[in-house]
């Protein structure tokens, strides 16, 4: 029997025009669905998408621009803020945003992550922290918690071999360049919400040459960390929200 | 107000690659300081191009981010630039490897010093293996320029351009020590505006530019997992870089009427030549120059024609010999091809050339 309630006029929710039709490529569980999901819809809601060009990491959402519909540039590992510096430079009426990971961002892309926030790039960074390598299958990232399990350190995070989780964001809030700087989650709609806003005004600042925002998305890699879906969003919670608080560092 | 003519003036090689570039409506360079080319971003800093043209010119923080913010440029269509020596460019070689696979048209310049390693901020040649050869992984080629003097560093910074947009293949300028620090009278070309948005779509409909409505997405990218399609996409390539090969050869005759010797040397090498071929000459003995202008595409087939006619061939390099291989390549056994060099910053007499061709004869 049909639902009466279920037609078209009573739809509160629909698919973002800028997210493509193609099926994404993630695990069911991960977060980086959620949070391309809310990139297309702001850049629908600003009616950015033809003057948009976004800069595609290397890690699990190097395939970024087959669900975001908008021109894309492929960057190498790391050098997405390099990237972006050049694009919104020559380029200063496009909104520019990079989209990466913590191995991106924080391990081999330190130094461009580093110097393109102190410059005060007008571009807009969105940081999304699983604490592992999931594209390359699980290794130790910068942002491995201590005593947290992966391929490369099996017995855990040893703080004596491998050092301690390194918190990027706490870093770039102490850099003049940043204008905003904020930590979110998108395991729950209150979150995804939050995360939402964040974006928007990360991508305002950029086009109102405030300096860089960054939008860090503290995330589940439920396959990475070997649990379901409802364990890693809870692990995320009582582990990763320790090291990795949720709230707005900076907002200047 | 820029005026809209030709202008003389006695600049250094480096000067000369930044008037020039301003000039040829260069939309934005990248760089970081290394000596002995640091000049390159010095001159453009005090020219302040950012003002009259809208150029931008930013120090990057290492040649790594130089080279990727080329790279993010070059992607959105814009004629962007970078420029260093030696040990930055071998920094560089990730992001030329990815340019390359990504087809993106763009202007290198590198004013070789000696290496490995730190070496020596000295002139050297003895990067063209790591030029020509391909220095980052993957199946590329550069088009390479090689400057022998401080008006071919002006010359090459258009015509590099204008061949990287026609092929979307790279451009190099391979220079040394020598003619990047020298003073020579050079004359620099009018003001060519830069280009507005509309020429930039209309030349790179390839290009991030922005998604507008009745188009797919532009994606920049060297990224394909489908080995098949992968493939397709390195074949292509290789299309361009044969019609490169046949088309784009550049090379300069010096004294080479019924030569029984030919020297083969390029960039400042070639310059030391020159004296030595005219002393020879002087002499009585019948010694020709052949300058490599394109060190790729190598003049292959002028050097084969040449093997028809002279005794023996002999490279000047500030190397250890790495052209001479190209040249023993293009002649196939024909003639003797020696090669005469000095490393680690040495630059030859004109009279150690003498000697060391006398040695052959």
């Amino acid at each position: 029997m049909s639902n009466p309630i279920i037609a078209p006029e009573n739809l509160v929710y629909k698919k973002s025009k800028v997210l493509s039709d193609n099926i994404m490529h993630y695990c069911p569980g991960c977060s980086h669905g959620v949070v391309h999901r809310i990139v297309a819809e702001v850049i629908e809601e600003m009616d950015m998408q033809s003057k948009t060009i976004g800069v595609a990491p290397v890690g699990c959402a190097v395939f970024i621009y087959n669900y975001i519909n908008v021109d894309f540039i492929e960057s190498a590992h790391g050098r997405a803020p390099a990237l972006a510096t050049a694009i919104k430079r020559l380029n200063p009426d496009r909104l520019v945003f990079t989209y990466q990971g913590d191995g991106d961002l924080a391990a081999i892309g330190t130094a461009e992550t580093i110097h393109a926030c102190n410059r005060g790039e007008n571009i807009a960074i969105i940081y999304i922290n699983n604490g592992i390598y999931g594209m390359t299958g699980g290794q130790m990232a910068p942002t491995t918690l201590e005593g947290m399990k992966t391929s490369t350190c099996p017995l855990g995070r040893n703080i004596a071999l491998n050092g301690y989780p390194l918190n990027m964001t706490d870093l770039l809030v102490k850099l003049e360049g940043t204008c905003y700087v904020t930590r979110q989650s998108v395991h729950n709609a209150s979150n995804v919400k939050k995360t939402k806003r964040a974006i928007r005004k990360a991508f305002e600042n950029s086009m109102e040459g405030k300096g860089t925002s960054i939008v860090e998305v503290v995330s589940a890699c439920n396959s990475g960390w070997k649990m379901t879906p409802n364990e890693a969003n809870k692990w995320m919670e009582e582990n990763m929200f320790k090291a990795y608080p949720l709230g707005d560092l900076k907002d200047k | 107000m820029l005026k809209n003519m030709e202008e003389v003036k006695l600049l250094k090689g480096n000067e000369a690659i930044a008037h020039a570039a301003i000039r040829c409506g260069c939309d934005g360079y990248f760089g970081y300081p290394i000596t002995p080319q640091s000049e390159v971003m010095e001159t453009l800093m005090a020219l302040r191009p950012w003002e009259s043209t809208g150029m931008v010119v930013l120090q990057a923080e290492s040649e790594v981010a130089s080279i990727n913010m080329v790279f993010g440029g070059a992607g959105t269509g814009k004629k962007v630039m970078t420029s260093s020596s030696s040990p930055g460019v071998s920094l560089m070689q990730e992001g030329i490897s990815f340019s390359c696979g990504a087809n993106l048209p763009m202007l290198l310049v590198n004013v070789m010093r000696g290496g490995p390693g730190l070496g020596t901020i000295q002139a050297s040649q003895s990067d063209y293996f790591q030029t020509v050869k391909g220095g980052g992984h993957g199946d590329y080629k550069l088009i390479t320029l090689a400057p022998a003097s401080v008006q071919e560093m002006a010359d090459f910074v258009d015509l590099g351009f204008t061949l990287s947009f026609k092929y979307r293949i790279p451009s190099m300028i391979l220079s040394d020590g020598v003619i990047g620090q020298m003073m020579e009278k050079v004359v620099l070309p009018p003001y060519k505006p830069r280009r507005t948005e509309e020429e930039v779509i209309a030349e790179c409909p390839w290009a991030a530019t922005g998604k507008t409505e009745g188009r797919y997405r532009n994606l920049i990218s060297s990224l394909e997992l489908d080995p098949t399609i992968m493939e397709k996409q390195n074949e292509e390539r290789q299309a361009r870089i044969k019609l490169v090969e046949a088309t784009e050869v550049r090379y300069e005759e010096f004294m080479c009427e019924e030569a029984d010797y030919l020297l083969v040397a390029f960039g400042s090498s070639a310059r030391i030549c020159q004296n030595a071929v005219e002393t020879l000459r002087a002499e009585g003995l019948k010694v020709g120059l052949l300058r490599p202008i394109t060190l790729w595409p190598f003049p292959t087939k002028v050097l084969a024609k040449y093997a028809e006619k002279v005794k023996c061939m002999m490279t000047v390099e500030l190397n250890a010999g790495q052209m001479v291989e190209d040249v023993r390549l293009s002649v196939n056994g024909k003639v003797p091809v020696f090669h005469f060099g000095r490393m680690g910053g040495v630059v030859p007499t004109p009279e150690e050339v003498i000697d060391a061709l006398k040695n052959h004869l």
